[in-house]
């Protein structure tokens, strides 16, 4: 019964009238943001994080929670009513809910994707409860080097689980790490890379390297294609699911929710790996497969409440661990840490109210994007109508205002503008900038705990191996990577983010 | 069989991991090394650097064995409007004030879009959103940005 007595406190946070409100306000911002074309989550989380930097750390944090959940909501309308998503997780939704809104019945399956994302938000909302508590209990025996074998698993995943060329993964998380090192050595105090500028004394900024490489690089790239755009600015009527709906719809609700909550809480997983895997269970699964790809509900609501199940339980090795499984895990790694508050397995126990008001708040921010963006679908499809020579400039503004107010620094400003150029270079290369993020937020944590495992063994490696947590980690790690050069497996994996 | 270049991408990405990686290396030598039981503030860069390079040797074999895609055409208008629009920003912050830069931002980086003309609806848009900013983010926010720069604060001074 402790479960339920951590939820109530975790209510009881999250119903304040306060939170509740900044909740209402990043679901909003979050959706309103989301919805513009070209803006996933990490890039509209990046740009709505300072707005957080005032607020006290549960408040930040519920509010940070709304604005993905709405920014991931916002993707999934935009790729339904316009085939333009946002981010690899609703790329599987535009396939059959575009189609689905040209035969005109966007209604049908944004109420779909409304409802499955609140099922699966609630059931992993639970999930979290249940586990994270067991998780955190393990996690305090975790050594320096099981929490070193830990993040090399995790970089691992992201590689597997990125959708481009392995080599170019690989890569890109060695950059990542290289630009993490960036700043003060915290052993030696010996400045590292700074070239003399005091303004890198302390690191690269992880909100201008996201917002440089996801906002600006991610403009310059979508300004190639410009004029290829189909929304359907019919108005959406017809919003309620039929009886016949919600028969097809369960199946795939429930299948979607169990597999996106397995999904998100393995490292490198998350929303992404959970909607593609949904998609092609509920294909090979149907007795009609070739209804999807031409509008087949199941194909909205498999995906959608599989990426809600992964969003919300990739906080669980977040909140527990300190490990960001994925690029938005990062970024919230990232706010923690601005707030002075050490993402770990103690958080849980030190700060209750923060842990268990996160967790209540997310079942509320499922709730709210429920309740308010079904009515308010009609100001969604106009802000998707506004000429993306209009949106693109706004951007950029929010995304230098947002950059300066971080620490009021020009520099910051000029900065993101060079990491702008730089993310652009990787899309022209065909390198994923996520996997580089997660790294450049994990390499000075890595670089430590290696420090202090070989400080103990006294230099002595072995001791990765002699540890049976760690060499586990490790060999699900070596065994991820072998997995994936072998050929057959390489092929399924290009499959499977193909799915066209 | 002949070596010619196969993957633009990948000849492109190897000789960014190389000169990553030597930049790295190089730069990390002066930190002094130490050993595996004491590591000195070098040790994890060089590790990185060098892994850095293996791949970069290893993406650059693979550009001339196996068939890749080439690089699509740069789009360098819009790239170099978008940055200098960003630079212009910073340039303009704190000396002409926050509207003024905002102003240079969205004009400079709207004629990166083929399909920007400046009207009546564009300029009204643009100061609709400078209002926007100036309200939410200095008045609101409180962030310390001047809504008349140092170089009218002699002309404009309140």
């Amino acid at each position: 019964m402790e479960m339920l007595s951590n939820l109530w406190l975790g209510l009881s946070v999250a119903s304040s009238l306060t939170n509740l409100g900044y909740c209402l306000l990043g679901v909003f911002l979050g959706t309103a943001i989301g919805v513009l074309p070209g803006l996933g989550p990490v890039a509209t989380i990046a740009m709505l994080l300072p707005l957080t930097f005032g607020l006290p750390p549960e408040t930040a944090l519920i509010m940070l929670a709304g604005i993905y959940y709405g920014a991931q909501y916002g993707g999934s309308t935009t790729a339904i009513l316009a085939n333009l998503p946002g981010e690899p997780s609703s790329v599987v939704t535009a396939l059959d809910g575009h189609q689905l809104a040209r035969q005109g019945q966007a209604g049908r399956a944004l109420a779909t994707a409304a409802i499955g994302s609140f099922i699966a938000g609630t059931v992993s909302t639970l999930l979290i409860a249940l586990f994270a508590p067991a998780l955190a209990a393990v996690a305090l025996q975790f050594g320096p080097a099981e929490y070193f074998a830990l993040m090399v698993l995790g970089l691992i995943a992201s590689v597997v689980m990125a959708s481009g060329p392995l080599l170019h993964a690989l890569g890109m998380i060695l950059v990542g790490l290289l630009l993490g090192m960036v700043g003060t050595d915290v052993n030696s105090a010996i400045p590292r890379y700074t070239f003399d500028v005091p303004m890198l004394a302390d690191g690269i900024n992880f909100v201008v390297l996201a917002m440089g490489i996801f906002g600006l690089g991610e403009i310059a790239a979508n300004l190639e294609n410009e004029g290829e755009r189909t929304l359907l600015t019919r108005k959406v009527t017809n919003l309620m699911p039929t009886r016949e709906d919600w028969k097809r719809i369960l199946g795939p609700i429930a299948r979607g929710t169990a597999l996106g909550s397995v999904l998100g809480i393995l490292p490198g997983g998350g929303a992404a790996l959970a909607s593609f895997g949904s998609y092609s269970l509920e294909k090979r699964l149907s007795k009609e497969p070739e209804r999807f790809g031409k509008g087949a509900i199941e194909g909205v609501a498999g995906p959608e409440s599989a990426n809600n199940a992964g969003a919300q339980t990739s906080f669980i090795p977040m909140l527990t661990l300190g490990l960001p499984s994925n690029s938005v895990m990062a970024l919230m790694i990232g706010a923690l840490l601005i707030q002075g508050i050490q993402p770990g397995p103690s958080v849980m126990s030190e700060q209750p109210a923060l842990f268990w008001g996160l967790i209540a708040s997310m079942w509320i921010g499922n709730l709210m994007l429920l309740v308010l963006n079904l009515p308010m679908i009609g100001l969604w499809v106009r802000m998707i109508a506004i000429p993306y020579h209009f949106l693109f400039p706004t951007i950029i503004a929010l995304c230098a205002i947002g950059v300066f107010s971080v620490n009021n620094s020009i520099f910051d400003v000029y900065a993101m503008a060079l990491f702008g150029v730089v993310g652009y270079l990787f899309r022209k290369l065909d390198a994923e900038p996520a996997p580089m993020l997660l790294a450049f937020i994990l390499g000075p944590m890595m670089e430590e705990f290696l420090r202090r495992t070989l400080l103990f063994s006294k230099g002595d490696p072995s001791v990765f191996l002699t540890r049976p947590l760690s060499a586990a980690l490790l060999s699900v790690a070596a065994g991820l990577l072998l997995l994936v050069v072998l050929p057959s497996v390489r092929r399924k994996r290009e499959e499977a983010f193909q799915e066209d | 069989m002949a070596l010619r270049i196969r993957s633009e991408k990948d000849l492109g990405s190897g000789l960014l991991y190389l000169l990553l990686g030597s930049a790295g290396l190089s730069i990390a030598l002066d930190y002094g090394f130490g050993n595996a039981g004491r590591m000195g503030p070098g040790y994890f860069p060089m590790v990185i650097s060098g892994l850095l390079l293996f791949l970069g040797v290893v993406t650059l074999a693979r550009s001339l064995l196996i068939e890749g895609s080439p690089i699509t055409t740069v789009n360098w208008k819009g790239l170099i409007l978008v940055t200098l629009s960003v630079c212009l920003f910073g340039m303009l912050l704190m000396g002409a004030g926050l509207p003024v830069a905002l102003a240079a931002l969205i004009l400079v980086s709207a004629k990166a879009s083929e399909k920007f003309a400046l009207g009546a609806k564009a300029i009204a848009a643009m100061f609709g959103l400078v209002l926007f900013c100036a309200l939410v983010f200095v008045k609101g926010l409180g962030v310390p940005m001047p809504l008349v720069g140092a170089w009218f604060s002699g002309i404009l001074a309140p």
